[in-house]
């Protein structure tokens, strides 16, 4: 079988963002952005906020991190600044983000906004923009990449904001309760989504 | 090999500074509220500033200084004050810290709220009179075994303003990875000495505050405090007066006893003083003489624990017993108290029981 991808630019697209959403999930199969995650996941509502935010950003920086590599730092021969370049331009982004939702929409900004300072360091979204650097992507489908990569960790925290949700009441070993219980879940979840793994070759 | 570093170099600022000024711009042009309005007690104060800031910052650059220990991240939720107006939606840093009576009342947490557009809000009215002030320790001695007298010398503003029985913030400074912290402390000395301020402070086991004062801070050193603060003083009645005390809570009686003294007032007064043995009692030589100065004051010790067959000559037993002994009566009285929230609890049951007015019974509700 041919390799999908090789298919005509859309399904490309829309396979680039399965494949980033679920086969190669970047909290469950990569394990970043576990700190924002372990911290925020407690409640459904609250995940839902942060992953959100963290859609709209990831997605924006790849984009914005496709044009400063390939149109700055490759013809400056800097291919090696991307790491510190990208760190720059993701808590840029996200400060004028932030400015620009709390003026122009509180309402927006209680739901969202306060999470963005969270997600400047949130290591996924460096992640992103680094892993695809590692593809032969082009825009298009870099930006595909960053959107299936934001909604797979959106997905991932709102699962285990849910399941946590569910275990508040639980009688928990001491020991156990809090991170460490989340951890475990996370571990079989991430079991389950390896499963995805090798059904689709990007 | 000089040139690519010289690139690198070159490019790593030059992005740092355009980003920078970037932002920079974009927070002048977007966070730019214009000039907001800040309207306290309907009409008694009104505040023309620049919004964008937090209400507590706000405020405070204008010399209005809301109680916060945290210094405005949300986690201590002194700073609860009411906004009638334009305080926009609860956010979620200040959610756990409001109960269902405050949303009622429209409390919220000056340091979660933005000032975006006019405000109309609803402060103490004595925090109009709050300052912060910067002294030096002047003396700092053991008056029991856990009981400290802390004297401060006023430096900037060099004078102070206050009703005998307000109380102060003190600042801590970092130590040992504790964080700076506030804490309330009663003025023990009175209101016409206004170039210094005393304190009684009593240590308490792994307090982050009361580990600073004794293990850290030393005579001679700076420290920094707010105040005053606190609707503790004495009432402009004729009634008689019961204090009653107990440990640290001695200092805002017996500044508000001396200040009586100063002032000539005559108003009969008893103050019982609890403590558990005779090694926990301090000022007794100077209440003793004012005792016998003064016709109108009675001061009545009762200790709790002080072992059977000292040389104790006193009162024995807890606070309320002695009280109902001397004062079984205790209808058109005033009460002022101040101890361990157990103490005032108590005092306040048997008060009642004795018939006093409960409106009558005062004290500071943050111990």
């Amino acid at each position: 079988m041919e390799p999908l991808a090789a298919n005509t630019f859309w399904t490309s697209l829309v396979i680039i963002f399965i494949s980033a959403a679920f086969t190669d999930n970047i909290l469950l199969a990569r394990f970043l952005g576990m700190c924002s995650c372990l911290g925020v996941s407690k409640k459904v509502d609250t995940s839902l906020g942060l992953g959100a935010a963290v859609i709209f950003v990831t997605a924006c920086t790849t984009a914005l991190n496709y044009l400063v590599y390939h149109y700055l730092l490759v013809p400056l021969g800097l291919e090696f600044l991307r790491l510190i370049t990208f760190i720059i331009v993701i808590a840029a982004f996200t400060q004028l983000v932030e400015m620009i939702v709390e003026r122009f929409s509180p309402t927006l900004y209680n739901a969202l906004g306060i999470f963005l300072p969270l997600i400047t360091v949130n290591c996924a979204i460096l992640g992103i923009s680094l892993f695809m650097l590692n593809k032969p992507y082009h825009f298009g489908q870099s930006l595909a990449f960053g959107l299936g990569g934001g909604f797979g960790w959106f997905l991932a925290i709102t699962l285990i904001g849910g399941i946590r949700e569910k275990i508040k009441e639980s009688a928990l070993p001491p020991g156990l309760a809090g991170p460490g219980i989340t951890l475990i879940i996370i571990g079989i979840m991430s079991l389950a989504f390896i499963g995805f793994s090798g059904m689709i070759k990007i | 090999m000089i040139i690519p570093v010289l690139v690198a170099i070159t490019f790593l600022t030059g992005t740092g500074i355009v980003l920078s000024l970037l932002l920079i711009i974009a927070e002048k042009k977007i966070l730019n509220y214009g000039l907001c309005t800040i309207d306290i007690n309907s009409g008694q104060r009104a505040l023309t500033l620049s919004g964008g800031n937090s209400l507590l910052a706000s405020l405070a650059e204008n010399g209005i200084f809301i109680p916060s220990a945290c210094g405005g991240r949300g986690s201590c939720a002194y700073c609860k004050v009411r906004i009638l107006a334009g305080g926009g939606v609860i956010g979620p840093v200040e959610e756990p810290y409001l109960t269902p009576q405050d949303r009622q009342n429209r409390i919220r947490l000056a340091c979660q709220v933005k000032v975006r557009n006019d405000l109309q809000i609803e402060i103490p009215r004595e925090l109009f009179t709050v300052k912060k002030f910067n002294a030096v320790v002047s003396r700092k001695r053991a008056l029991t075994h856990d009981i400290f007298e802390l004297r401060l010398q006023l430096i900037d503003p060099p004078v102070i303003d206050f009703i005998a029985g307000q109380y102060v913030q003190l600042e801590s400074e970092e130590y040992k990875g504790r964080d700076a912290v506030m804490r309330a402390y009663s003025m023990s000395s009175v209101p016409s000495d206004r170039e210094v301020i005393e304190l009684i402070i009593r240590k308490v086991p792994e307090g982050i505050m009361t580990t600073w004062i004794f293990d850290y801070l030393k005579e001679g050193q700076k420290i920094r405090f707010s105040g005053p603060y606190g609707e503790f003083f004495l009432r402009d009645t004729q009634a008689p007066i019961i204090f009653i005390a107990g440990g640290s809570g001695m200092s805002p009686i017996y500044s508000i006893i001396r200040d009586m003294i100063a002032k000539n007032m005559r108003r009969e007064a008893i103050y019982f003083f609890g403590a558990l043995t005779q090694a926990d009692l301090f000022y007794l030589d100077e209440l003793h003489r004012i005792e016998q100065q003064q016709a109108w004051f009675r001061f009545i010790p009762s200790l709790s624990r002080e072992p059977e067959g000292t040389d104790w000559g006193g009162e024995r037993g807890i606070i309320t017993q002695t009280l109902t002994k001397f004062k079984p009566d205790c209808r058109g009285h005033e009460a002022y108290l101040c101890g361990s929230p157990g103490l005032i609890e108590a005092s306040n049951k048997t008060l009642i029981a004795a018939g006093i007015d409960p409106a009558c019974i005062y004290y500071d509700k943050f111990a």
